[in-house]
């Protein structure tokens, strides 16, 4: 597995840290590689940031923040430029830490193949939200934009892996927690529209607590408007592949990301329609534990594989290959035929 | 009644559990959002109860929450009372074939206005005995799988489709996570999007959530004039924005939930008038008005999109596809950082 990855990497760097890839495969902005930096960073603030910190004993606290993070799963100090050149997969215990969009995309598709569309579409406020506590919706987007270095929940564009085309479509949880509103909607459509266009399979890799509130029924709808549009890549011909990753519930999960052709999960991932305290509440049971994880997803047959996120690229590679050998020959039969 | 004991005991456990809410879950829908939508539909005189309690919070007039009130009421009918009132004969179809048979939502072959047609909707009881056996109108997945069974019915023998709407929200219970509910609303959103037969569904009371939607993918989607179609329920959605449920009348107020704003928006195609004083009080004459408004909706999609054969299916499938399509709002941008 790990020959895959060095492939991408330049020579003698295979084991350089991810920020410094980051930055020789990107130009313009700089991918946020920074969530375990201290103030200054472009995302400090955030909420693993915060965890690892508030958990630190005192005795720990002169170690610089960037280059120790806690396991939040076995509690081990890992030193950060090791976490990262694995893929920010704990070593000791396997935990998969959560990755940001842009983490997520530089682990998987060949280097400087990345081609963002869409980029500059932001939220508007159709219901001209009213709120009793917070800012108006689109100031508390322009603070989330600012917090974050993203402009909305989810990512779209084109790379390829290991020189195969692939679409994809990318949940960040930091952005209002992934939540989908007309943006993501429309983000995704035109993603999945210019697939069909390019004949190119779609991944689409999920993190996301549901619709957004702010945008009432509109956020609702876009549900129907993920899910009409898979149809359509279907329809094409083209594969959907689902990537279930922590956390994912509500209507993202109860939308276009069920309707895949494969749909997998990453280790300990939390999946699930409701969250566990809601259950809990309404079926005054107590849950077990891996409850709604990948796991339990795997062993009720709803998805079909769990899959470890060095595992991730190659298996991809594979079923892509696998594809477009099959399409490629379907291809040609229809043409075949239609000539007639 | 004990279903009022029910919901004061369940109403209790959520504000004990409102401060433990970490900040993540602030914009989430579903999991926050069904299991409180899920919270059986108030009784008129539990409303009265539940105010007097927050009474110094709520606002004193809302128009949208006096809807919502409407639109929960128990006078109000339910999708067997429309099934009956409106078509001349109805044979219910029962289970999913896979695992069970859901009572909270309903469907079978009827006929309507003179042509066979597939009805499926969300069925809520009316006292206490039947909203356990309906279990307040929230699926399971077996009742979104029984769901889909009828639509591929309807689909192979090309029967139209009519959907009643009115649930708090698909049922979030653990036996939902184990069969795969969002893989089965997934699914049959699936399934509406490409359903060769024209489909017209009808919010009657609440359209909560991915459990209303479900069954609303939809040629054409109407409303009645009291009910709600929402993301989340309003008490779902005054903790998630606020956590404070006691707020869901101002919820009900921000987030446009009744259907003249939504009618407004865009996003439904008519509003159905009701009887003043809401749908239940004249029910003969509320049954009258939705009969027209279906037969009109229904007429005209036969008469734009069915006679025509593959072409016509593909030109339905296509109209369906533009109107989701559309549905969303955004800005852009222009200083872009790429592009
Ligand atoms: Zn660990």
């Amino acid at each position: 597995m790990k020959e895959l990855f060095k492939r991408t990497a330049k020579p003698g760097e295979a084991e350089a840290n991810a920020t410094e890839q980051a930055k020789t495969e990107h130009n313009g902005p700089l991918p946020k590689f920074t969530w375990n930096q201290g103030s200054g960073a472009a995302d400090a603030g955030s909420p693993p940031a915060k965890v690892s910190e508030s958990k630190k004993p005192a005795k720990l606290a002169k170690i610089p923040d960037n280059l120790w993070t806690r396991c939040p799963a076995c509690k081990e100090l890992i030193y950060t430029k090791e976490l990262e050149n694995n893929k920010k997969v704990c070593q000791k215990c396997n935990h998969h830490f959560r990755l940001k969009a842009r983490e997520r995309i530089n682990l998987l598709v060949d280097e400087g193949s990345f081609e963002e569309i869409n980029s500059n579409l932001i939220s508007a406020d159709p219901l001209d939200f009213v709120s009793l506590t917070e800012p108006p919706y689109p100031q508390k987007m322009a603070e989330v934009r600012q917090k974050t270095g993203l402009n909305e929940a989810v990512i779209t564009g084109f790379g390829q892996l290991q020189g195969l085309p692939l679409g994809l479509v990318v949940c960040d949880f930091s952005f209002q927690g992934g939540s989908m509103g007309g943006v993501f909607g429309e983000k995704l459509v035109r993603l999945v529209e210019e697939a069909i266009r390019r004949r190119c399979p779609v991944l689409t890799v999920s993190a996301s607590g549901g619709a957004r509130m702010h945008e009432g029924l509109f956020s609702l709808m876009q549900m129907a408007k993920t899910t009409a549009a898979i149809n359509r890549l279907g329809e094409a011909g083209l594969p959907h592949i689902s990537l279930l990753t922590d956390p994912c519930t509500g209507g993202v999960f109860a939308s276009y990301a069920s309707v895949a052709d494969i749909i997998m999960a990453e280790p300990g991932a939390f999946i699930g329609f409701a969250g566990p305290r809601i259950i809990e509440q309404i079926t005054k049971q107590k849950l077990p534990t891996g409850f709604n994880t990948a796991e339990f997803l795997l062993e009720h047959g709803m998805v079909d594989r769990v899959i470890p996120r060095k595992e991730l690229a190659s298996t991809l590679e594979i079923l892509l290959r696998l594809y477009g050998v099959a399409s490629a020959q379907i291809a040609n039969q229809k043409e075949a035929s239609y000539a007639r | 009644m004990p279903g009022r004991f029910n919901v004061k005991k369940r109403l209790g456990d959520r504000a004990n559990i409102l401060p433990k809410i970490p900040k993540e879950t602030e914009v989430n829908s579903v999991e926050e959002i069904l299991p409180e939508a899920s919270i059986p539909a108030h009784e008129p005189e539990h409303d009265q109860k539940h105010e007097k309690e927050h009474n110094s919070k709520q606002k004193p007039h809302s128009p949208a929450w006096e809807r919502v009130l409407l639109a929960r009421h128990i006078e109000r009918p339910r999708t067997l009372d429309f099934i009956q009132a409106l078509c001349d004969e109805f044979v219910e179809l029962h289970g999913d074939r896979r695992y069970g048979d859901d009572a909270a939502l309903v469907g079978g072959l009827a006929r309507f206005e003179g042509r066979t047609v597939m009805v499926l909707g969300h069925q809520k009881g009316r006292n206490t005995k039947e909203n356990i056996l309906r279990n307040f109108g929230m699926p399971r997945a077996e009742g979104y799988r029984k769901a889909l069974r009828l639509m591929e019915h309807a689909a192979k023998f090309k029967l139209p489709l009519l959907t009643f709407i009115d649930t708090p929200g698909a049922y979030p219970g653990k036996e939902s996570e184990e069969r795969g509910m969002s893989l089965a609303i997934a699914e049959n959103l699936l399934e509406l999007c490409r359903l060769p037969v024209p489909v017209i569904a009808l919010v009657t009371g609440e359209g909560g959530s991915g459990g209303a939607l479900a069954i609303g993918v939809a040629d054409r989607m109407l409303m009645l004039e009291n009910s709600i179609y929402s993301v989340a329920s309003p008490e779902a959605s005054a903790t998630i924005l606020w956590r404070d449920a006691s707020q869901a009348p101002a919820a009900a107020e921000a987030m446009k939930i009744t259907a003249p704003d939504l009618h407004k928006f865009g996003i439904i195609d008519a509003v159905i008038p009701e009887p003043p004083g809401g749908g239940h009080t004249d029910r003969p004459s509320l049954m009258i008005t939705v009969r027209e408004f279906l037969l009109r909706h229904l007429a005209e999609l036969e008469q734009d999109y069915i006679g025509r054969g593959v072409e016509g299916i593909r030109a339905m499938l296509d109209a369906r596809y533009e109107k989701y399509r559309k549905i969303g709002h955004w800005a852009e941008l222009s200083n872009s950082k790429d592009n």
